[in-house]
């Protein structure tokens, strides 16, 4: 059993309204903690459009996705979040009552939180490995079928086939060549979107017979209990064949799903999670969700309307973290308390 | 107005107006063109949008960048005539265009 951590407000997203909560909760004093599935911060702003400008952030007449991203996080430097990449809450317990909440939150790296507050920020919920549908690969996934790395030994003396022409594609390909029995690698065309120094070595192993290149398509898989021993590929030329392998593993991008939230105990509409629009709070108190995860009506998808929701939740959270402050409006202009916390003035 | 004609995986055809300058994806989503998901909402970075162009029109699109190409490799069942509908332009010339959605959008 690892060791709790205990902490204010734990912030479930890493996108800009997660971000900008964390600055709105330390004025307040709060301290918080930030967890993503992904291994960076930014959300969908640096996994899906870091170049793309966004022309609707309030005094931004353009900003990219990233440069968003880079700006928040040095606008909440002062209040030193601390991060946790890779993690997906899976369980979120109650400890408290609904005047003073507390919760034991756990996530799928074995870490466990008691936070006072949770604040989900997760936008369209987790990104997880596209899988594709292709009849019946649930029944191999984990045993035959991988959607990520977690030890590599488990592919020596393996046939592998990997699919795709990305980074993680080319990258596991070089990686699993050498422990791998053979590694073969399938993409729809010989054009690849990796790192070319990636692609040149992929080529130089084909070139040295170390491995295999195979142009086309998946529409099938075979085996039994489990264990795959062929996939079935169509070829460009429309010829269909089986490939022998007993690991396969597809690399298709990221799509974003709801994931454990669902079974919080939340209300949900839709896979959304419905707020109340005072505080931004979900059926649990204690529990907020703001940003493209919650719902309440004429909610527009929009980061400013995120921004706003963070505002106003963190004024309810300060309530159940500190019931006896007494609370004072302050603006960051003119108040010198305020603008100690910031490091400025 | 710009008239394209969506022809489900069922084969059910339906067509919709479309303006000028939007995207097809746009005219597929505010029509519920159903078969057509945009989950990145237009930044060509999801595949969800991917359609299939009526064999009789793919001569006459401009043909695919190198950004939409690599974005196609996430989609499934891709072929010669794939395209991602948020990266076609909505002009006079497509008046009459006819698309496929496909059976799944992954």
């Amino acid at each position: 059993m690892t060791e709790t951590i205990k902490t204010d407000a734990l912030i479930v997203g890493a996108g800009p309204v997660g971000l900008f909560a964390v600055f709105e909760l330390g004025l307040l004093d709060i301290k918080a903690h930030v967890l993503d599935i992904l291994p960076k911060i930014g959300g969908q702003c640096s996994e899906l459009y870091p170049e793309k400008p966004i022309y609707d952030i309030p005094g931004f007449p353009s900003i990219t996705g990233q440069g968003l991203v880079d700006n928040l996080m040095k606008q909440i430097e002062p209040f030193s979040p601390t991060f946790h990449f890779n993690e997906q809450v899976e369980q979120l317990e109650s400890l408290g009552t609904p005047e003073a909440p507390l919760f034991r939150v756990r996530t799928n790296g074995d870490l466990t939180f008691e936070a006072k507050v949770v604040i989900i920020a997760a936008g369209g919920g987790s990104f997880q490995p596209k899988k594709p549908p292709v009849p019946g690969i649930e029944a191999y996934e984990n045993t035959s079928v991988f959607y990520a790395v977690r030890k590599m030994e488990s592919f020596r003396g393996k046939r592998v086939l990997i699919v795709g022409g990305g980074d993680s594609a080319l990258d596991w390909t070089l990686n699993l060549a050498p422990i791998a029995e053979r590694v073969i690698l399938m993409h729809r065309r010989d054009e690849f979107r990796a790192a070319p120094h990636s692609v040149n070595s992929m080529r130089e192993l084909v070139a040295a017979g170390k491995m295999d290149l195979t142009l086309g398509q998946m529409t099938g898989l075979k085996g039994e209990g489990g264990e795959l021993s062929a996939v079935t590929v169509k070829a460009n030329d429309g010829s269909i064949h089986d490939i022998a392998c007993n690991r396969m593993m597809p690399f298709f991008g990221l799509t974003m799903k709801l994931g454990p939230i669902a079974d919080w105990g939340l209300n949900l509409h839709e896979n959304l999670v419905p707020v109340d629009t005072e505080k931004f709070e979900t059926n649990v108190p204690g529990v907020f969700a703001i940003g493209d995860i919650n719902t309440y009506p004429g909610k527009l998808k929009l980061i400013l309307s995120g921004f706003h929701e963070a505002a106003l939740a963190a004024q309810k959270a300060n309530r159940y973290i500190f019931p006896d402050k007494k609370v004072v409006f302050q603006y960051t202009t003119s108040s010198s308390s305020l603008q100690k916390k910031l490091g400025v003035g | 107005m710009v008239k394209i004609t969506f022809i489900d995986a069922a084969g059910q055809s339906r067509i919709v107006e479309a303006e000028e300058g939007s995207t097809v994806m746009e005219t597929a989503i505010r029509n519920d063109v159903s078969g057509i998901e945009a989950e990145c909402g237009g930044a060509c970075a999801c595949a969800t949008c991917h359609v299939y162009v009526d064999d009789s029109w793919v001569e006459k699109l401009p043909k695919a960048e190198s950004m939409e190409e690599d974005m196609l490799d996430f989609a499934y069942d891709v072929r010669p005539t794939s395209r991602l509908s948020c990266q076609i332009r909505v002009t006079a010339e497509i008046d009459g265009l006819v698309l496929h959605t496909p059976e799944q959008q992954g």
